[in-house]
């Protein structure tokens, strides 16, 4: 096996001693596509996810946001090893060591598995109906044959406690439940593994504003008390900026900016960035949405040359169509430029100073 | 350069829908479920109004019950929707029978619908253009080369590329921005007097979403449509009504327009969904509705939002019947009994 890349890459902040529990290096994912009718040329395969590298760090949450066909939910996927990466690295730690997942087969990830979990979207689909919410959560332990017999119970039992169901809910049915309950339940059936690396898949779109806010509170308090390392897939930027400590914007497949909540949300540099701030209709009348995006995802069939953003983009000028940006530190960063501030935008390219937009 | 002559919108109070005491019943083998309550609310011409709540509240059954759409085992047991139509007169559209002429003309030609998810929205084998053009012959005399051609101008109007051939598409060939933008295009081509948009931009991404509200805007502005828009998003309210009608329990709790409800919001219910918001709240813990909305087979006594009210009073808010919506100031009613006290509560200054 190879060892751990030693050349520093720029998505590290420097002089940060501490080792990332999670590195991702130049990952990729195709997906082959049939031919659909005999009319149709046959298309190459798919590059759903192109060149991702980050890191992410022991108690942090990384907030991987953009709109659908980013690529954020297949990086997710290729992460946890739910997809095998067509290329690149994925150095998590455990136990002291580095392993790379993307590398490893099937039997050999299964000790693993335990440390990585995955909360689903959908709390209807991703639970069994024909299971007891018992049977559920402690499900994990016993695949992993964790736990057994009464200590199995009171684990369950501690477990459903901490994250606010009752014990005498223990042997309901999931129908019993209602959306916020049913997440809770997922959430359970996630962190009974006492997992390193929690993936939350739009854990919270599906539920109705007073029980996200619930749910949010619960992840936030659970974090805390575990210690998890999260990352957070979703579309919503205002949960992004409630839950994450760093922010990976994709758009087809690629990181085009990341950095530092605060820092993001403050000083978006990237055009798409901007774009879907300006999309989130704020609760306040007076506060008039003026969104500045245009066209539609592009089609990662047939991405446009250049910058992929550049069809879209109302800042467009002539490199964005030749040459794609490569994720460089943010010229001026108000960070104090730490370096932690990446956009891929030819905006930020030192010969041509930012103009505020 | 002085205005177009036709660009005025009434706002003076023409009103185009009003409902009366809606009571919407489910009899299901749990019992009779009173999934609408005595919903009263009107709708002026060239407004949009937002029904708001969270799943199980009710909207979305009040808006079915306007095209009489409720599915069995569900009906209308109460109550009146009347229709001051320009077109076809006044007409009271919980009288009207399956079968009788003025509901289908209300149903998709005077009143239109886009519904919240474009994939069962739209029929899988037959083509978008098929679609579009079927609303068209229903509810005007044009002959199918006419309809075809307003069809594809529709779908030009509601922003989709190469309209032509998007036409003899089927659904599945096309994004699902784009099928959203052909089931308004649906919506749209009768020019309904009333659209009705149930959660039209929940299921799609954000920048979708902020181009089809714009949509639906730029269409009202153009027809002067009224609009009752259905949804939970709080944010898409402020940027798309004028008046809000805020539902729990099948219930109107608090109605008034956007402004007083989401500046100065009167109900307990209003005042948690807002500070439910993440974005109004920046780092720290979000102030949560505790609990859950309760089932429709053990709905509480009194208020039934007091399990879950921090200002509920033992003895006033958890006994009778649900208090009735009452005036809080002129054009904002809530229904609380306690809505003056906790007003004081809450801004003890003014």
């Amino acid at each position: 096996m190879n060892p751990p890349v030693a050349t520093p890459d720029p998505a590290l902040p420097p002089g940060d001693v501490q080792e990332p529990l999670l590195s991702v290096r130049h990952l990729s994912k195709h997906f082959l596509t049939r031919r659909r009718s005999f009319l149709k040329k046959a298309a190459g395969p798919i590059c759903v996810v192109n060149d991702l590298s980050f890191d992410l760090y022991p108690g942090e949450t990384l907030g991987l946001v953009g709109e659908s066909g980013s690529g954020k939910t297949t990086t997710a996927r290729c992460i946890l090893r739910a997809l095998t990466p067509t290329s690149g690295e994925i150095w998590f730690r455990t136990n002291g060591q580095r392993v790379d997942l993307a590398r490893l087969s099937e039997r050999a990830l299964k000790p693993l598995r335990p440390a990585m979990q995955l909360i689903f979207q959908d709390p209807y689909s991703s639970l069994n109906p024909r299971m007891t919410v018992n049977q559920i959560v402690g499900e994990p332990l016993v695949i992993h044959r964790l736990a057994k017999g009464s200590e199995l119970d009171d684990r369950v039992a501690d477990m459903l406690l901490r994250i606010g169901l009752k014990p005498e809910h223990r042997m309901r049915y999931p129908h019993a439940f209602s959306g916020g309950q049913r997440q809770r339940i997922g959430i359970a059936r996630a962190l009974i593994m006492r997992p390193s690396l929690v993936v939350a898949d739009e854990a919270v779109s599906a539920l109705d504003v007073s029980v996200q806010a619930q749910v949010l509170n619960l992840l936030k308090d659970l974090q805390e008390e575990f210690k998890l390392t999260c990352i957070f897939v979703a579309h919503n930027l205002d949960v992004i900026r409630h839950v994450c400590d760093r922010v990976a914007v994709m758009y087809a497949g690629r990181i085009v900016e990341s950095g530092a909540t605060a820092e993001l949300f403050k000083d978006p540099r990237h055009p798409y960035t901007r774009a879907l701030h300006s999309a989130v209709p704020r609760p306040d009348p007076d506060q008039h949405m003026n969104f500045e995006i245009i066209g539609e995802a592009a089609d990662l069939g047939s991405l446009p040359s250049g910058c992929a953003y550049h069809p879209r983009c109302l800042q467009c000028f002539a490199p964005c169509q030749q040459h794609r940006p490569e994720l460089q530190p943010a010229i001026g960063d108000a960070a104090g430029g730490t370096g932690d501030h990446l956009v891929a935008c030819h905006l930020n390219d030192e010969a041509r100073p930012r103009e505020t937009p | 350069m002085p205005p177009p002559a036709l660009e005025s919108v009434t706002t003076d109070g023409e009103v185009l829908l009003t409902v009366e005491d809606l009571h919407a019943h489910f009899f299901t083998e749990h019992g009779e479920l009173p999934a609408v309550d005595g919903v009263s609310f009107s709708i002026q011409r060239g407004r949009t109004l937002a029904l708001v709540g969270e799943s199980g509240c009710g909207k979305s059954v009040t808006a079915h019950a306007i095209l009489r759409l409720i599915p069995p085992p569900g009906r209308i047991v109460r109550g009146r929707m009347i229709l001051y139509s320009r077109r076809a007169g006044t007409i009271d559209i919980a009288t009207l029978e399956e079968g009788d002429d003025p509901l289908y003309q209300v149903r998709g030609g005077l009143v239109s619908m886009i519904f919240q998810e474009p994939m069962t929205a739209l029929s899988p084998v037959h083509t978008v253009g098929s679609q579009i053009s079927e609303a068209i012959l229903l509810h005007r005399k044009v002959t199918a080369a006419a309809a075809r051609h307003l069809g594809i101008d529709m779908l030009r109007r509601v922003g989709v590329a190469a309209p032509e051939r998007r036409y003899d598409q089927f659904p599945h060939e096309i994004s699902g921005g784009m099928r959203q933008r052909a089931v308004i295009a649906m919506a749209l081509v009768c020019n309904p007097e009333l659209l009705i948009a149930d959660e039209p931009t929940t299921a799609l991404d954000m920048t979708t979403q902020a181009q089809i509200l714009g949509l639906i805007k730029a269409f009202q502005h153009d027809t002067g449509c009224s609009v009752l828009f259905i949804t939970h998003d709080l944010g898409v309210v402020a940027q798309t009504a004028d008046d809000i009608a805020v539902m729990y329990l099948g219930r109107v709790v608090e109605h008034g327009n956007v402004r007083d409800i989401l500046k100065r919001p009167g109900h307990p219910y209003t005042q948690g969904l807002l500070r439910s918001l993440p974005s109004l709240n920046t780092g720290g813990r979000l102030a949560a509705i505790p609990g859950a909305v309760p089932s429709l087979t053990a709905i509480p006594a009194g208020c039934g939002f007091h399990p879950r009210c921090p200002h509920a009073r033992a003895g006033r808010c958890d006994i009778g019947s649900a208090p009735a919506l009452r005036a809080l100031t002129p054009g904002h009613s809530v229904a609380c009994v306690r809505a003056e006290e906790i007003a004081g509560e809450n801004h003890p200054a003014g």
